[in-house]
């Protein structure tokens, strides 16, 4: 009896903890599809009758179809061509001991990203670049490449030496046995890299509002931009908010295991 | 031709990411350091006119609004990161054994993390609204009275840091989940033998042997909450007036919206050396003790 209210204790104590940090979520998706009236009700509702006027709205008014079709090529390519530089980087890394490589890696993360952004910003303006898939691409890629790098690394560190030996042996290549057979044996590695390398690229706010015009406002701009109407249309902006989200939290549902261990790598140990 | 390639692989796999980080990271690095010792306002007519040291000499005793941003970049961290770390890890205590669900609990927890900050911010408008928002409707029901957030200059960076709590909590968690299946055996069977108590067990076992792993991920976090920009511009751009301009808002603004190349280079160079000197000084703070 004693174990039972234990347990029971455990519990409330677990609902306590998470309720916080689902809230705001739950809050930005009841608040899509109320009325205005609704939102600006005091007490909140919690009863009432859902609308999709907002949902309806972003995509006519808004032309949400076209921000999300920006995104959408801007984190697709920075991912691919992170993936592109960064895998045989990692590789060499990993067997050549290229290590002043390795250090530039950590100052991507320790350099404030703006210091980068005023000579992109003049560089791109002289070449007219500004507002094209280039350089939006490019800018992302320096969040996506040094991470995947960072991933990857300790990846083909542990793979046997043996293994590009005995293929080599077969008559095959060195960049034939890292094509063919490395390459598919890290694909957990692979996977998590490409994964939050397109999550920071389709999140990325500060290059993005600096780099991208009327061509090519990804979404995090377009939502930023409900706030500059005289008064906020905030069913609009939580229908937004919820768009934004929805794909970012359905990659994070399905690869939870391998987004844990990418986040925190290096933290543990290393 | 493969023979060729084979035999300068190293090379050529290195070439690609080389050249790269050379154009997009070290050049602009480079750049912004020299920028940093002009005067421009980014005019295609006149070009950076050399001015030294004047700028950094400038920002430290002729501008209130950059000294300032020092330190409210400073507050806004260690309120933050404090937080965070305490939450964090007493969280991860809490979650470390074995129940049904616990996997849904972490993937619940990857989703502050992960969600795109512009909306995340955007949410957060709507909670602290005064009149509207949950927040106060909450203070309310609690018979406490409603706060103004980030309305008021007083409560803008505490109710900004709050956010930063919500969103980077989660990940002290998962670290710290990770360390604690990782400790050895030992030490906690010889507390047993001699009958150490499970409060004595966690500060004299737990916490020393996670040591390590809690400041590296204090180091993450701090490198990380020293440049917060997506919460803070989208929320209140820095204001009302300047009380919550941080040193990455104020840099942003001085480049972006003055077009103050050279001034904000020079600020750019400041953060810099502040962001890597607390990464060395935590750095430092790891070295693991016996226990």
């Amino acid at each position: 009896m004693k174990k039972r209210w234990k347990d029971l204790g455990y519990v409330a104590v677990l609902v306590l903890i998470v309720v916080p940090f689902i809230f705001p979520f739950f809050w930005m998706l009841l608040s899509s599809f109320k009325e205005q009236a609704q939102i600006i009700a005091t007490p909140p509702r919690l009863i009432f009758t859902p609308t999709l006027a907002h949902y309806k709205e972003v995509f006519q008014q808004y032309a949400f179809g076209h921000f999300i079709f920006n995104s959408l090529i801007t984190s697709v390519g920075a991912t691919f061509f992170s993936l592109l530089l960064g895998l045989p980087a990692a590789y060499a890394i990993a067997r050549y001991r290229r290590n002043a490589l390795a250090l530039t890696i950590l100052v991507a993360r320790i350099v404030p990203g703006i210091t980068f952004l005023i000579p992109w910003f003049i560089l791109f303006s002289r070449l007219h670049l500004v507002d094209t898939y280039t350089s939006i691409i490019l800018s992302h890629m320096l969040v996506g490449m040094p991470f995947i790098i960072w991933i990857m690394v300790p990846f083909f560190e542990a793979l046997p030496k043996e293994l590009e030996e005995a293929s080599m042996v077969d008559g095959t290549t060195r960049q034939g046995a890292f094509f063919r057979i490395l390459l598919p044996l890290t694909g957990p590695g692979v996977l998590t890299s490409s994964i939050l390398s397109f999550v920071f690229s389709w999140n990325n706010f500060m290059f993005a509002v600096v780099l991208t015009g009327a061509r090519t406002r990804t979404l995090p701009i377009a939502i930023f931009n409900f706030l500059s109407y005289s008064e906020i249309n905030w069913g609009g902006l939580m229908a937004a908010a919820v768009i934004i989200t929805i794909p970012i939290l359905v990659v994070a549902l399905i690869a939870q295991k391998y987004i844990v261990q990418g986040l925190t790598a290096g933290a543990v140990k290393g | 031709m493969n023979g060729w390639v084979e035999k300068h692989l190293r090379h050529i796999f290195t070439l690609p990411a080389v050249l790269f980080i050379l154009v997009m990271m070290v050049f602009p690095i480079i750049y912004t350091l020299r920028l940093s010792l002009t005067d421009w306002s980014m005019s295609s007519q006149t070009a950076p006119l050399w001015v030294g040291i004047k700028n950094y000499a400038a920002l430290f005793t002729q501008d209130p609004r950059f000294v300032g941003a020092v330190w409210r970049t400073i507050y806004f961290t260690v309120m933050a990161v404090a937080v965070e770390t305490v939450l964090g890890v007493g969280i991860a205590l809490v979650l470390n054994r074995d129940f049904p669900g616990k996997n849904l609990i972490k993937t619940i927890f990857l989703l502050p993390m992960v969600a795109t900050p512009v909306a995340i911010g955007m949410v957060w408008l709507l909670i602290y609204e005064p009149t509207i928002g949950f927040a106060n409707y909450f203070l309310r029901v609690l018979h406490l009275r409603p706060l103004l957030w980030i309305a008021s200059p007083q409560q803008a960076l505490p109710a900004l840091a709050l956010v930063d709590v919500w969103q980077w909590t989660p990940m002290i968690t998962l670290i710290t989940l990770a360390g604690l299946t990782s400790l050895p055996k030992d030490p906690y069977e010889a507390s047993l033998v001699d009958g150490a108590s499970p409060w004595q067990r966690m500060w004299r076992i737990t916490l020393p042997l996670l040591r390590p792993t809690i400041v590296a991920a204090v180091t993450l976090r701090s490198i990380d909450a020293l440049k917060t920009f997506d919460i803070i511009y989208t929320m209140t751009q820095g204001g009302p007036g300047y009380a919550s301009e941080t040193l990455n808002i104020y840099s942003f603004v001085l480049g972006f919206q003055y077009f103050q190349m050279g001034m904000a280079s020079s600020l750019l160079m400041i953060f810099f050396a502040l962001v890597l000197g607390a990464a060395i000084m935590l750095n430092w703070a790891r070295r693991p003790v016996q226990v």
